[in-house]
């Protein structure tokens, strides 16, 4: 496959970006994008020129490292990670236009490498249990209800990558907050720190300067690991409930 | 946003009631409209029940517009490099003009109030005015530009409701399962397409004579 990208270069985050154009030849379908990036690097290394800098890690789809705006959409066109999605997505003599997730919050660092320390402030602020350290407790000890376990599990699958603040019109992080109060509100674990969790979460997102969400829904279906918007009312209602308890 | 959203809706339908009174004919319309004034009395003043609902419409309008503001500005803040190109997939068009439509609602409100309530905007300069309410709006609505202006306002209208009536209840924490969710969003559809029908029911019936003076 032979193609045309438009890739976001910058240089460092105070420095303007521009959009580059790039031929780069001989893709095969079977590659990941992220190894038709390489392939990309290798014909610029060649000539001379700087590689495009690019985040990736696992390039399994479970770690939420690698992240980038394809075609307007956060993580290209099917439901995974940019690792995770393959050319064969495209077809030959494609134009591809490749960003970063462009989010105040999420500063460039270079090209599409974006900073997402903004997440990890967020976690601080509330998203975990405390639990003395030590011999790990008996698993059984605490029983959770099956659907709530369920629910948990299933949201507890947010690898906090940022497509869904990356998609959002708004530049809400809400469905990433969501997840993690739903995920750690199901079970009994998260009970003691519940209301000081989101109202701590809630509080550091904003303060980060992700926008306010308003139910526009672009976040779900950005979001590889198919995330439910239902989380976004699970946060309002919790702390609609802290508020209640006088937070 | 949708507390005082939910507060619009629920003045939205006893409007629409009042408006599908004109169904019932000359007399029956305008004696609503006069009940209206006296609601209440010896109770209340006269136009008691007016003013307060107007007072809580007014402290709606004002928390309705300041939360669109911060929410306007926030997500100005939150992405100031804008994306080249920028895919929508899942957002429905209601979704994405909340802030163009409610602005345009707002406007049409204001025209509304100088037509019907104040009477500035009066198509018969000889007849009764805001004097005979069912006069007025049949006199209105018989000129086709007067009609096309509310009709495209109800548009306007429903398109907000839809996106507003499923956001509120998001919003509220209501829709925590996938199923509440699907309600939630049907509920959309079905109060814009009753309100905003209901109301577009009026003018559509004076423009082909159902409703005739």
């Amino acid at each position: 496959m032979n193609l045309t990208l438009k890739i976001w270069r910058q240089p460092d985050t105070s420095a303007p970006g521009a959009m580059h154009t790039y031929q780069v030849e001989g893709i095969s379908p079977d590659m990941s994008f992220l190894e038709m990036l390489d392939t990309l690097n290798e014909q610029l290394n060649e000539k001379g020129e700087e590689p495009v800098a690019f985040d990736s890690d696992c390039r399994e789809g479970i770690c939420g490292m690698c992240g980038m705006m394809i075609n307007g959409q956060a993580h290209g066109p099917e439901v995974t990670t940019t690792c995770q999605l393959h050319m064969r997505s495209f077809k030959d003599g494609d134009t591809i236009t490749v960003e970063p997730w462009r989010a105040d919050a999420f500063p460039v660092v270079k090209d599409l490498v974006v900073d997402r320390g903004a997440f990890d402030r967020i976690i601080q602020s509330g998203g975990f249990i405390s639990a003395n350290t030590g011999s790990a407790p008996e698993a059984n000890s605490v029983p959770a209800p099956r659907d709530k376990a369920m629910r948990a599990f299933n949201v507890a699958t947010c690898i906090g990558c940022g497509a869904c603040v990356a998609a959002c019109p708004n530049g809400s992080a809400s469905l990433f907050v969501g997840a993690k109060i739903t995920h750690l509100g199901e079970l009994p674990q998260g009970q003691p720190e519940r209301d000081s969790r989101v109202v701590g979460m809630v509080g550091q997102h904003d303060h980060e300067g992700f926008g306010g969400c308003t139910n526009i829904g672009e976040c779900t279906a950005a979001c590889p690991k198919e995330i439910p918007l239902d989380v976004i009312s699970q946060l309002n209602k919790d702390l609609r409930t802290a508020m209640k308890h006088g937070h | 946003m949708a507390v005082s959203g939910l507060v619009f809706l629920g003045y939205l339908v006893l409007h629409m009631y009042g408006n599908l009174k004109v169904f019932a004919g000359h007399d029956s319309f305008n004696e609503y409209a006069h009940h209206l004034r006296v609601f209440g009395e010896p109770m209340l003043p006269e136009n008691g029940l007016l003013w307060i609902v107007r007072v809580l419409l007014i402290v709606a309008l004002v928390t309705h517009v300041y939360a669109a503001v911060v929410l306007t500005a926030r997500a100005r803040n939150a992405r100031t490099s804008k994306y080249v190109v920028k895919k929508n997939l899942a957002s429905s068009l209601s979704s994405r003009t909340m802030r163009w439509g409610g602005l345009t609602i707002l406007v049409f409100a204001i025209w509304h109030l100088l037509h019907f309530t104040v009477g500035k905007v009066n198509p018969n300069p000889d007849g009764t005015g805001t004097a005979d309410p069912y006069n007025l709006l049949v006199e209105s609505f018989e000129l086709w530009w007067m009609s096309i202006i509310y009709l495209l306002a109800m548009f306007a209208l429903g398109m907000h409701l839809h996106h507003g009536t499923w956001s509120a209840m998001q919003t509220l924490g209501l829709t925590g399962t996938a199923r509440a969710r699907a309600r939630a969003k049907t509920a959309g559809w079905v109060v814009a397409i009753v309100i905003a029908g209901g109301f577009a029911l009026v003018p559509l019936s004076v423009l082909t004579g159902i409703v005739s003076k």
